[in-house]
């Protein structure tokens, strides 16, 4: 390569979104035929500066230049003629469009289909065979799994003659397996000389695929490294400015009696298709149960029923008794009066209300309490003297307990929900996703919350799709595919590969 | 971080709206040859300029208060209630059936029995529509507008049919008993001392819709309930997670909104007309959509959108009145503060947000 101009080469961008300076001064050079990895936090500016590139966003300063070429992108046309292809985060697939006609779609030749039909037919075996990427042409999206479909985007951006191609989080929806296999696929393309921008917050996907890495923290460019010469430490040091516990630190479990107990749970949802297909497990005091498995496999509906929210049948106990699943004589609230406290998976659309005070958001779920009550009217000004105690021990910032919750960044959000939900002491905590869009320095802070909480001997329902998260924090693991539990392992004596071929519905007896 | 102090949120952006509809209210009505200076005084002075312009007002505001606040409520548990007018005639027919019964014994007896009739037919009216939205996804909007006419229709044949006196060939109920009759605005301030117009028709309905707005603001921002039902209506699935029946919030936030909606015939029915007539309500249960909208939901912003409604009903007959510009106009003029207030609100948002931020990035730089 030696003195050939870089593919990308940014100079001095800088992006502000009203008092928000997302990009500062923000300068980067490309390689040409290289994986570059850009790793940051939540809201560290990566996005942004992405959309930049391919004209989502126009720059405030700076320049760009590919290939050596000082280039305008007003809009996304523009990038893909500057040789640039972009895969989201989430798929922008037409769902009932075959593979072929999403490929074409946006790039038709004329008028009439049936010519720029055949010739892409033709253009896209071509394309498929030589990055080994197989694709049916004629599969229909919402047919195909998550991995197909994410390289029907590849595929996509590679017709449209792409020399850059930008992927983000690319590996969020994946098993381990598939990731693999994305990785192998975005090594034949940098052999062929293909550039590659990989936008992740994965530390070891960095480690594992990329050339060169470049961290961002809070819109500005604080290093960029070989991969070879750093450490997956080194590289959170960077992007959090300060050093990071990466391993939760924990004793041994001390499991003492069973408070969860779930025998042959069944859930069929509103198209009658069976969600959770006799789902029996138990929890003990004192330990963390971890469910591994690809978001969608019935993990959510586990928790939703736990939590109250949606029906089911089969026995559910808690400290022995039985648990109404029907809906007709419970509901969330009747759980919480259980014991049973629930962080949900998505704060934003059940966790917390986004338009509501953080101190309204303390007591949300348990408004009925009459420790915040007085008598007839809630006892607003007591409420806000608990949020204050709360938003400081569990280190939200800002604390400030009027403010809404959607002016919090995410990890804040979400220690709002755990402060609430775990200082209600609860005999059985039910977790998703708990560092779902999180920052790394915040991670290690809930974690050491929901560890602690085991250890002063609650039982703890662990839902996550991070691997490292489930394998850090768990005491046992169940594998959930497919509505079942696939098995149980645990952490000590068994790895990331075993795991992935269960989270992927295959036992050791072959295929499920 | 908002983009604006909530001052500017409550009283910059509703004021900068009516401004706007004012600008284009007096280029029409400079378009159509008449002197726009003059009819914004002809209004002012004949809404706020006398005891008597004021009584008008206060009672228009009166009713605009019991349908701003009706929307208002629904509209906290995400319920569009366009009912309000049915509501209200329903109650107007409460009100009558209570005040016909009996030879009420002194007029407060009267206006709590009267008060529990017209909520009692308001809610009972917004029942069906709420249990068919939370039951079977009937879309509101759709069941309460079809509720205005089946309402319209019941006053229509109940009158005709029922309350109708014998001989009258005039659709309207006999007149209400004298120990039924409120006292006016006249009457209550006499007692303190002060001068009022002894004709004009605002009464003691006025303390009673003065009463609901603080009641709603405790009922919204005070209770559990009220803290339930703004839950619900900013996110159902929080809600639901939280263990909130969006049943219940639906069914009750209605008959809230409709006992409110109900309550308004108690100063129309009772205080003003002494009898039941067709069409009373006068489109104030649409009106009331607007002064909601205009008053942020909140009910202090729904009272002071309650009085600026009741000047340009009031304003605008003294316009008819004395001038050559057609009562249709006035209507015109109303529908622009109404556009400018409610439906094109973002208009004027969006640039006072950007004027604050603009602000503030200055204030940042400059330290």
């Amino acid at each position: 390569m030696g003195d050939q101009a870089p593919a990308i080469e940014l100079r001095g961008i800088s992006k502000a979104f009203g008092p928000v300076q997302a990009n500062k001064d923000i300068s980067l050079s490309v390689a040409k035929g290289a994986i570059h990895g850009i790793i940051g936090e939540n809201g560290a500016g990566k996005s942004t500066l992405m959309s930049i590139l391919y004209g989502f966003y126009k720059a405030d300063r700076g320049e760009i230049l590919i290939n050596g070429q000082e280039t305008q992108i007003p809009d996304s046309q523009a990038a893909i003629a500057a040789g640039i292809g972009m895969v989201f985060q989430h798929f922008k697939l037409v769902e009932n469009f075959t593979v072929l006609e999403n490929v074409v779609l946006g790039a038709e030749e004329g008028a009439l289909l049936r010519t720029t039909m055949s010739n892409a037919r033709k253009h896209l075996t071509e394309i498929a065979e030589e990055y080994e990427m197989d694709v049916d042409p004629d599969a229909v999206i919402e047919e195909i799994g998550v991995g197909m479909q994410q390289r029907v985007e590849i595929l996509k951006s590679l017709y449209r003659e792409a020399e850059i191609l930008i992927l983000d989080e690319p590996t969020g929806v994946l098993t381990p397996a598939e990731a693999d296999h994305l990785f192998r696929i975005l090594r034949g393309l940098r052999d062929e000389g293909k550039t590659i921008i990989l936008i992740t917050h994965k530390l070891r996907e960095i480690m594992d695929v990329t050339d060169t890495v470049s961290v961002m923290r809070r819109g500005e460019m604080t290093a960029t490294v070989k991969t070879a010469e750093t450490s997956p430490e080194a590289l959170a040091e960077l992007m959090v400015g300060r050093k990071v516990l990466l391993r939760v630190d924990k004793k041994p479990a001390q499991p003492g009696r069973t408070v969860l107990k779930v025998d042959n749970l069944k859930v069929v949802d509103d198209d009658k298709v069976e969600r959770l297909k006799g789902i029996s497990l138990e929890v003990r005091a004192g330990e963390i149960l971890g469910i591994a498995g690809v978001s969608g496999n019935g993990q959510s509906e586990l928790l939703r029923v736990l939590g109250g929210i949606e029906r089911a049948t089969g026995q559910v106990e808690i400290n022995g008794q039985q648990i109404d699943l029907t809906g007709r004589h419970s509901d969330g609230r009747s759980r919480r009066e259980r014991g049973i406290a629930h962080v949900p998976e998505d704060r934003q659309r059940a966790g917390l209300i986004m338009d509501f005070a953080a101190w309204e958001n303390i007591v949300f779920g348990y408004q009925w309490d009459p420790t915040y009550n007085n008598g007839w009217l809630m006892d607003n000004a007591g409420i806000r003297e608990e949020t204050e105690g709360k938003m400081e021990r569990f280190d939200v910032r800002p604390p400030h307990a009027h403010l809404e919750a959607k002016s919090f960044s995410g990890g804040n959000q979400q220690k709002l929900v755990l402060a609430r939900e775990i200082e209600r002491n609860p005999d059985l905590l039910l977790v998703g996703q708990p560092t779902r869009g999180v920052d790394i320095g915040a991670i290690e802070f809930i974690h050491q919350r929901i560890v602690d909480l085991r250890d002063a001997g609650k039982a703890i329902l662990l839902v996550s799709v991070e691997l490292d998260e489930i394998m850090g924090l768990s005491d046992r693991i169940a594998v959930m595919f497919d509505g079942k539990i696939m098995g149980e392992r645990l952490p000590g004596e068994t790895n990331e590969g075993e795991l992935g071929l269960l989270m992927a519905g295959v036992t050791n007896g072959g295929s499920a | 971080m908002d983009a604006m102090p909530k001052w500017a949120d409550m009283l910059l952006v509703p004021l900068i709206s009516l401004l706007l509809a004012m600008v284009i209210s007096a280029l029409v009505i400079l378009g159509i040859g008449e002197d726009p200076w003059a009819a914004l005084k002809l209004m002012v002075q004949g809404s706020f300029g006398s005891t008597y312009g004021w009584g008008y007002t206060l009672f228009y505001a009166t009713n605009f208060i019991f349908t701003g606040l009706a929307f208002a409520v629904a509209s906290h548990a995400a319920m569009f209630n366009i009912g309000s007018e049915g509501q209200a005639t329903l109650g107007g027919l409460g009100v009558a059936l209570v005040c016909l019964a009996l030879p009420w014994p002194h007029w407060t007896v009267a206006l709590v029995a009267a008060m529990a009739g017209g909520a009692l037919f308001g809610a009972a009216w917004a029942f069906l529509p709420a249990w068919l939205a939370a039951r079977r996804g009937s879309h509101i909007v759709i069941t309460t507008i079809m509720f205005n006419f089946i309402g319209l229709a019941v006053l229509n044949y109940m009158l005709v049919n029922v309350m109708r006196p014998e001989g009258s060939m005039d659709p309207a109920s006999a007149k209400f008993p004298d120990s039924t009759n409120l006292p006016s605005l006249h009457d209550i301030l006499a007692l303190v001392g002060i001068p009022f117009s002894k004709t004009a028709p605002a009464n003691v309905a006025f303390l009673v819709a003065l009463v609901a707005c603080v009641l709603v603001w405790l009922l919204l921002w005070r209770t559990r309930f009220g803290f339930e039902l703004r839950a619900f209506g900013k996110s159902e699935s929080a809600a639901v997670y939280a263990g909130i029946s969006p049943t219940k919030i639906i069914v009750v936030a209605m008959l809230i909104s409709g006992g409110l909606s109900g309550l308004m015939a108690v100063n129309n029915v009772m205080g003003e007309a002494e009898r039941l007539v067709l069409n009373s309500v006068e489109g104030a249960g649409f009106i009331g959509i607007a002064v909601a909208l205009m008053g942020r939901n909140h009910p202090l912003g729904v009272l002071l959108a309650a009085i600026l409604f009741g000047f340009l009903y009031q304003g605008g007959a003294e316009l008819a009145l004395w001038t050559s510009i057609p009562r249709e106009l006035i209507v015109v003029i109303q529908g622009l503060v109404i556009l400018f207030t409610g439906a094109l609100d973002n208009m004027v948002r969006m640039p006072i947000e950007r004027f604050f931020l603009w602000r503030r990035r200055n204030a940042q730089a400059g330290e």
